[in-house]
């Protein structure tokens, strides 16, 4: 077993993995612990959701999930670093499909140069121009 | 209101926020989140968001000045214009559809190359910088078009990101027959 730093959209997890020549395979506790789905009887499940996860290959083997086949599911990019020890899970499709759908804004949450945390949400009841830049 | 977000290192974005000295929020997005979020490859950029929430005009490239607009084939007074007819309530709403036509695709590689971003990212502040620009390089070729990641990285490879690298990078992209800025129509 190997030490692991799983990013959720950068959120750092420590996981126990074993990575091979067939991909990086981590635990239940593990799934659970970065990225909060549960591995249950019914699928692998998150609040009211379960997704099966019975009869597909290459997922599962003794105990373990197959990260990248697990962000394949969960429809969310994967990339990895097997020499670092790292790996980064982006953001679920269903959040852009659900922007397209609804035309809400995503919200997010931001620190401004004094460390202070603004939300676009806060705004609500105002007319927005968010106005991306940068110094490149 | 506006809400002003540099995709940047704090310390390289520091500066120019403080010669602005805005009064309205002006944030900081190390990790380029909102480029996950809202699908965008370039700034500037900026979207229309209404008193609901909710996104009336999409993506676009806006700059301030007229040189600014030049480089994007764009009238920033034009732009301005609009904008304010906008605010006063003066624009006849975009349907849902109308608006939904003018926000770009999201491909899966496109995804995928902001994962290997956000990877190179965590690598960078972890000192391994090597292997952070191994995976900007991947996310750059994955994503071609996605110049957030390849120009965006130029500071944290220690490239200047306006010299000889950005150059050659806009002077190959352009003879592929793209285009680098991608504004929406001003009507």
């Amino acid at each position: 077993m190997a030490s692991l730093v799983l990013l959720d959209v950068g959120q750092p997890t420590q996981v126990e993995a074993t990575i091979d020549e067939s991909g990086v395979w981590i635990d239940a506790a593990g799934v659970k612990a970065a990225l909060g789905w549960e591995l249950k009887p019914e699928g692998l499940c998150r609040d009211a959701t379960c997704i099966p996860v019975a009869g597909r290959p290459g997922l599962m083997n003794d105990g373990q999930m197959n990260l990248e086949g697990l962000a394949e599911l969960l429809r969310r990019p994967f990339a990895h670093s097997p020499e670092e020890g790292v790996a980064y899970i982006g953001p679920a499709m269903e959040l852009f499909d659900h922007t397209v759908k609804t035309l809400e804004a995503p919200d997010f949450t931001l620190p401004d140069l004094g460390g202070r945390f603004h939300s676009l949400s806060e705004h609500r009841g105002s007319k927005v121009l968010l106005a991306v830049w940068a110094s490149w | 209101m506006v809400i002003t977000v540099a995709v940047d290192r704090a310390d390289d974005a520091r500066s120019w926020i403080e010669r602005a000295n805005p009064i309205h929020p002006s944030l900081i997005d190390e990790h380029h989140r909102l480029g996950e979020l809202y699908n965008m490859v370039n700034v500037p950029t900026v979207v229309w968001i209404d008193e609901t929430g909710r996104i009336t005009r999409p993506n676009d490239v806006a700059f301030t000045t007229e040189k600014g607009g030049r480089y994007a084939n764009v009238s920033t007074d034009e732009q301005m214009a609009l904008l304010r007819s906008w605010v006063r309530g003066q624009l006849p709403p975009p349907s849902d559809d109308e608006i939904r036509q003018r926000m770009a695709p999201l491909s899966d590689e496109s995804r995928v190359a902001r994962a290997h971003f956000g990877l190179g990212w965590w690598l960078h502040q972890a000192g391994r910088q090597d292997a952070a620009q191994h995976q900007f390089q991947i996310g750059g070729e994955l994503a071609p078009d996605d110049f957030m990641i390849r120009r965006g990285a130029m500071p944290l490879r220690g490239s200047d990101p306006f010299g000889p690298e950005f150059v050659e990078m806009v002077t190959d992209w352009l003879a592929l027959g793209h285009t680098y800025y991608l504004p929406l129509p001003v009507e």
